[in-house]
Order: C-alpha cells, then sequence, then structure tokens
C-alpha cells in the first residue's frame, strides 16, 4: 500500500506541478546562462592578458640609416644592447619581415631597393628591464637618431582596456550570480505559495516548523541543484562548440582554463545553496503568517 | 483536558463572544452548538490552538498555551485529534497517505502504524477506498476519512467541527456513532453542530451534555433544546 515511510513523507510536497517545473527550468536556463559568461569571461581574461604580454617585456630599437649601411649599424647598435644591462635577447627585424609588415598598406610588389627601410631590432627584457633613458643615449652615440621604444605610449591604454574588460567580464558573472538567486527565490516563493494549503494542513495536524522547512528545503534544493547540472551541461556542450579561434591571430576563444573548468561543477552547488537559503526564508515567512 | 477562562474573541471591531469560560474533563462528550456566526469554529480553534484568545487563559492538558512557543504548539496538536469542516486533505495523497499525516509530522514509524490506519479505515467503513484520493470521496466519505486521521495518534481529546454538515441524516448519524463510540473509549469529545436534531436524537443514548453559543456567551444548554 506505501512504499515506505520515509518516501511517504517525501510525497507530501509535490514532485510535478508547475512550481517544480518552473524551479528546473529557471535553474537550468540560469546555470546554462552563468556556465556561458563563465567561459566568456575567461576568455576576455585571458585576451586582456595577451594585450598586456604583447607589450610588456618587449621593447625596439630604430635607427634611419643610409642606403647599404644597415648591417653595419645593425651591428653596432647590437653590441651596445648586448652591454646593456636589463636586455635578455635582441633580434634584427630583416627586410623581408618589415616588408610583411607594410605589405598590408603597399602590397607585395614593395620595391625594397628604393626605399630607405630604418634597421629594427626587437629586444626582450628582464623583469628589471634596462635604464631607458641611459641607453637612449649611447645609442645615440651610435646613430645619432635612434630611437629606443619601450611601447609605453601603448601600454597605458591598453591595459585600462584589459583592466575594464576584465571588470566587464567578472561584473557579468556578478550580474547573473544576483539574477540566478532573484529567479531561484522567485521559484520558491511561488511554490511555497501554491502549496501553501499543504503547509495548512501539516500545521494542524501537529508538524513543527522544522518539519515543514526541511520537507521543502530538501525538495527544491534537489530540484535546483538537478536543473543547474542540466544546464551546466548544456553550457559546457555549447562552449566546447564554439569554433577555435585562428591560431594565426593567437587570440584566446571563448572557453575555460586552468581552475575555470570548476564552473560547470560549481554552479549547480551554488544553486542548491542559493535554492536552499531561498526556500529557508519564504517558508520562515510563509509560516509567520499561520499559527 | 481542555479548559479555557474567561476567554474573548473578536475580529476586528466585531466581538464574537466575550469572557467564555469552558471546562472538558477526560473522558466528557459535549456537543457546541448555537446559530451560524456564534462562533463555533473559533471556539475549537481556540481549543487546538489555531488561535489565541484576546483576553482569558487557556490551558490544554494542564499546560497554559500562552508559556507555548511554535514547537510546543505542534506538540499538543498532536495530542489532540480534529475533524475539520472542510476535512483539511492534501489532495495528492490518497485517503491512506491522509490517514497517516500526524505519523509522518510526528516522526513516528509509518510502516508500524499501517496496520492502525487500515483497521480505522475499516472501522469508518473506508477500507475500500484506502487508495484512492480524497477528492474522489463523497461528502461522507471525507468526513469519516477525516476522523480516521484525527484518531491515528490516539489522542485523547477529539475535536469536530460540523462533521455532519455535508452529509444526510443516516450518514450523520453513523458519524455521530462513531464519535459515541470513541466517547465510551474514554476520549474526551467536543462537538460542534448546528443540528438540533441531531443532538436530541443522540442525547438519549449518551451522556452528553450540550453548550450553546448564543449572543456572545456560553451557556448549558437544558430542556429548552
Amino acid at each position: 500500500m506505501l512504499s515506505g515511510g520515509d518516501q511517504s513523507v517525501e510525497r507530501i510536497v509535490p514532485r510535478s506541478g508547475f512550481t517544480m517545473t518552473l524551479t528546473l527550468a529557471a535553474a537550468a536556463a540560469m546555470a546554462f546562462l552563468a556556465v556561458f559568461v563563465a567561459a566568456v569571461a575567461g576568455g576576455a581574461d585571458r585576451l586582456a592578458d595577451a594585450w598586456e604580454d604583447s607589450l610588456t617585456g618587449t621593447a625596439t630599437v630604430r635607427a634611419p640609416v643610409a642606403l647599404g649601411d644597415g648591417d653595419a649599424l645593425a651591428q653596432a647598435l647590437g653590441q651596445v644592447l648586448d652591454q646593456t644591462p636589463g636586455i635578455e635577447t635582441r633580434r634584427r627585424i630583416g627586410t623581408d619581415e618589415q616588408a610583411a609588415l607594410l605589405s598590408p598598406w603597399f602590397g607585395d610588389e614593395i620595391p625594397l631597393d628604393l626605399l630607405n627601410l630604418p634597421v629594427l631590432i626587437e629586444v626582450t627584457l628582464t623583469d628589471e628591464g634596462p635604464d631607458a633613458e641611459e641607453l637612449t643615449d649611447r645609442l645615440r652615440a651610435v646613430s645619432p637618431e635612434a630611437v629606443y621604444d619601450d611601447h609605453g605610449q601603448w601600454q597605458a591604454p591598453v591595459q585600462a582596456a584589459a583592466s575594464r574588460l576584465r571588470l566587464l567580464a567578472l561584473t557579468s558573472l556578478l550580474v547573473i550570480g544576483l539574477i540566478t538567486a532573484a529567479v531561484l527565490a522567485l521559484a520558491a516563493n511561488a511554490s511555497l505559495a501554491a502549496n501553501g494549503r499543504i503547509i495548512d494542513v501539516l500545521r494542524l495536524v501537529g508538524a513543527s516548523d522544522r518539519f515543514i522547512t526541511r520537507l521543502f528545503v530538501r525538495r527544491f534544493a534537489v530540484r535546483a541543484a538537478a536543473g543547474a547540472a542540466i544546464g551546466s551541461l548544456i553550457g559546457l556542450l555549447a562552449v566546447l562548440a564554439v569554433p577555435a579561434p585562428d591560431a594565426a591571430t593567437g587570440a584566446p576563444g571563448v572557453g575555460f582554463s586552468g581552475a575555470g573548468w570548476s564552473w560547470p561543477f560549481i554552479v549547480p552547488v551554488l544553486a542548491a545553496i542559493i535554492a536552499y537559503g531561498a526556500t529557508r526564508a519564504a517558508a520562515a515567512r510563509r509560516l509567520r503568517d499561520i499559527s | 483536558m481542555i479548559e479555557l477562562e474567561d476567554v474573548s474573541v473578536s475580529y476586528g471591531d466585531r466581538p464574537v463572544f466575550g469572557d467564555v469560560s469552558l471546562n472538558l474533563p477526560q473522558g466528557s462528550f459535549h456537543f457546541l452548538t448555537g446559530p451560524s456566526g456564534a462562533g463555533k469554529t473559533t471556539l475549537l480553534r481556540l481549543c487546538y490552538l489555531a488561535r489565541r484568545p484576546d483576553r482569558g487563559r487557556v490551558s490544554l492538558f494542564g499546560e497554559p498555551a500562552a508559556a507555548l512557543d511554535r514547537d510546543g504548539v505542534s506538540a499538543l496538536r498532536r495530542r489532540v485529534g480534529v475533524v475539520h469542516q472542510d476535512c483539511q486533505f492534501v489532495d495528492h495523497l490518497s485517503v491512506a497517505e491522509n490517514v497517516l499525516l500526524p505519523v509522518m509530522v510526528s516522526g513516528g514509524d509509518v510502516a508500524a502504524a499501517e496496520a492502525d490506519m487500515k483497521d480505522l479505515l475499516s472501522w469508518v467503513g473506508l477500507d475500500h477506498a484506502a487508495e484512492r484520493l480524497p477528492t474522489e470521496l463523497s461528502g461522507g466519505e471525507r468526513q469519516r476519512a477525516a476522523l480516521a486521521r484525527a484518531v491515528i495518534l490516539s489522542p485523547d481529546v477529539i475535536l469536530a467541527d460540523e462533521p455532519t454538515g455535508n452529509v444526510d441524516w443516516e450518514m450523520s448519524l453513523r458519524i455521530i456513532g462513531l464519535l459515541v463510540e470513541l466517547n465510551k473509549l474514554g476520549k474526551t469529545i467536543l462537538c460542534a453542530t448546528h443540528d438540533l436534531s441531531l443532538i436530541r436524537q443522540v442525547k438519549s443514548r449518551t451522556s452528553a451534555r450540550v453548550l450553546r453559543l448564543r449572543s456572545g456567551a456560553l451557556e448549558l444548554a437544558g430542556s429548552d433544546l
């Protein structure tokens, strides 16, 4: 007739009904969004890192040169750089490489023999880096118009943009988290309101507040966790389905890396905790109104 | 068992009754009658602590109700069986599960109580309806199922609020007969009803006393019934 004590107690709160479906669907939808936004935020963070990395730790030495004197000047400048503390490596950007940089503007048929291309040396810096002023003086002793460019003029705006990008990603995650909490709280309230008669009957037959709260909290926390797990899985599949970025661009794509992979597992747990708290609060409010 | 001392209740500005006193000794049987709106249900609600009086004192089993917290109220309610006018079932649970509800909420052994539940359903003539939903029962069947639920924990006191309100004469007699049987087992009964002919019919067979709520006062009805 009855399938056992605990299972009978579990049946007191209906397993189906629109509020149960609402909780499941709301948790799934919000978890999907949370996982996807976390993946986008991870991508944004890596993009910001890439921007900063591309400008920090490197510098360029540029010196105009008369036709045909490039190699000798590059060698002289290289000797200065080799003797400078804070310079880790140096590499001359050759004529072909410079032509490739210019080709988007001038096409592939650049008459290199007619152009007076400067000597360009890309250097990587140690963490401390060189004394820029002193290095510039020494380079100008070799070539009076030599320029040491530590990319400082680009770093500030790129770092500001990267910082804003990270802030935007974090804000998006926070907003999704708050909306998830609000939606689950609304679902819990709607369910408690829809099941108000059950709560009344339980009180009338002698149920304690703790018993009633536990019944609803358990049901909704489990339901929210199940919905969030489904949503997280779909979110994870959606993230994996996003095409990888073109390797040539080096741009990081949408996705997780490192500890970021824990998001799809954390979201259902967070949803259950939020549903637990929201249902407890809603049950306490409802029980306050009945004797 | 239940004692009301100079209790007054009003809904907003409208007083329902004032300075009413009532003592239900163990094993007593009382009918509570009076016209609609006289406060019969309100008085019963005071008895199972669903409402606090505006003034006066309510005691259950010697414990003053005013001193009880919510857990204390729950514990005392498990010692009072109540048959509500509208039965108060959980509609998605079967009749059997509804009857076992007090066992479930009290943390009792549900499996062990199933035999009692079957006996009770058989006693009220509903052994065929255990797996049905309350919404599938007739008015009389619902009241009898509510009575079975009220006594599943073997309470000392049974309060019945218009248990014959929506049933025919034969069924009314049957339900009151069940209450009389419980009284003979030593249970304290307070049954609210507006049906004076039913009271007259049953009174001759029991030692029931009749209380009448009228014009905000509670009085013992006599030969004027």
